[in-house]
């Protein structure tokens, strides 16, 4: 019972009160960038959440199997960087060949994970923090399901804000980062929960 | 010899004031809106990616003939991130705190985009004494930047800089410009004051197209396309380039 107590809590601290973009600033530039309209950044998070699942699964299992077996903890961040980037690639060559479907919908997004700072910060927090690899699993979800939150609400009000009147200087990415600003802001109200 | 002297120094410059890679290129917008809480934490941040960048622009330029080009990303990455390690263990040693106040935003340097850029963009192309200086000039322009955007944040969240009193008493500091949001707020305001000055620029006809085309741009993957996208050897961004060699 208590395992799944401290999951529980991971999930929320993870997804919701320290949130990857809007408090740890993990991933912005998918978040600014692929954020004009709702469903590409639905796209997006899902793509996300798929290979940063994966991503912490397989850093865990490598971290406890090779890295400390072999006391090379200080190689971790070379390690994470290279299985992370031939992750994405293999996610992205696999699913070409067996779920075309899938690939259909997430394809175009992979390419753009590989350098995205959120995967390599969820597994190199997942080693500060010592989680297992289970808890890392359930790290790496709700970082990323906090992710797509915070992209989907954001193209949300994005699309509203095209129609708006806004000052020339503050056009484009000005007006975007004060959005999220006021949105972190309201994520702040999170920190309650726990 | 007085030519080569001149290059170094149109380095330097180069990196800290015409193509400052935060202020003027946003380019590595995550670590720059993360640890700016303070003006210290600014500085060491901005220190430790000067150094990794000097080092690894050395590096790379030395090993340009060697490496490969079709393998070029994953070879910069891995001598990136074996400074990176570098780095990160002498800072653990000789200056614990800040490696703790700095936290994962250390092994993160790996993933910067400036770093990775200047590699692709500068170093990979040209000899070993201009790339360094190319790195320690666009490091320093790092660290001015976020020295900078530290100051700002901690004077206006806790009325100090660099924990020295600066603000009479009876001001009230904005707590909420040390916390996340006022990150946000501090680069939207940079961000519309980058942007009308290049209006300004734009009409009196000087070429901005540099200004402002990282990942504060509009472009959909820029964190790609911020580093590679500038007078690239080679085709094309770095990412799609790496994604060709899996096939």
């Amino acid at each position: 019972m208590e395992t799944v107590k401290e999951l529980l809590i991971i999930l929320i601290s993870s997804s919701l009160v320290s949130n990857v973009v809007l408090s740890q600033f993990l991933g912005l530039c998918p978040f600014l960038g692929v954020s004009r309209r709702t469903e590409t950044a639905a796209g997006m998070g899902t793509a996300v959440i798929f290979v940063i699942t994966l991503a912490s699964a397989v850093s865990g299992v490598l971290y406890k199997f090779v890295l400390q077996k072999f006391h090379i903890e200080y190689l971790q961040t070379i390690c994470f960087i290279l299985v992370i980037a031939a992750l994405v690639q293999f996610v992205e060559m696999f699913l070409k060949k067996t779920i075309p479907s899938l690939y259909q919908a997430l394809g175009v997004y992979l390419p753009l994970i590989t350098t995205n700072c959120a995967v390599l910060g969820v597994a190199l927090t997942n080693v500060q923090k010592k989680y297992g690899i289970l808890a890392g699993v359930v790290n790496g979800f709700a970082t990323a399901a906090g992710f797509t939150i915070a992209i989907v609400i954001l193209a949300g009000i994005r699309e509203k804000m095209e129609y708006n009147d806004i000052p020339k200087a503050f056009r484009g990415m000005p007006i975007v980062l004060l959005t999220a600003g006021l949105m972190a802001i309201a994520f702040c109200g999170f920190s309650g929960l726990l | 010899m007085k030519e080569s002297k001149w290059k170094i120094g149109e380095r330097l410059f180069n990196g800290i004031v015409r193509e400052n890679p935060t202020l003027v290129l946003t380019l590595g917008m995550c670590p720059t809106l993360a640890v700016t809480t303070s003006a210290v934490n600014g500085l060491g941040m901005g220190l430790t990616t000067a150094v990794v960048l000097a080092c690894s622009n050395l590096m790379i330029s030395l090993l340009r003939r060697v490496i490969p080009n079709k393998v070029r990303i994953p070879a910069f990455i891995v001598i990136i991130a074996s400074f990176v390690t570098v780095a990160q263990l002498l800072l653990e040693a000789y200056l614990p705190s800040l490696n703790k106040a700095l936290g994962v935003y250390i092994p993160l340097i790996v993933v910067n985009c400036i770093i990775l850029g200047r590699a692709e963009s500068y170093a990979y192309s040209n000899p070993p004494v201009p790339s360094l200086f190319d790195g320690i000039g666009m490091g320093l322009g790092f660290t001015l930047a976020l020295t900078c955007i530290g100051a700002v944040r901690e004077l206006l969240g806790t009325g100090k800089v660099f924990d020295l009193q600066v603000m009479p008493s009876f001001y009230t500091p904005i707590g909420i410009f040390v916390l996340a949001p006022g990150a946000f707020f501090v680069l939207a305001m940079l961000v519309a004051l980058q942007n009308h000055l290049k209006a300004i620029a734009a009409a009196k006809g000087r070429d901005v197209s540099k200004v402002g085309s990282g990942c504060g741009g509009d472009c959909p993957h820029c964190g790609v396309s911020g580093c590679a996208d500038r007078g690239v050897p080679g085709d094309g961004p770095a990412v799609i380039d790496l994604t060709k060699e899996g096939k």
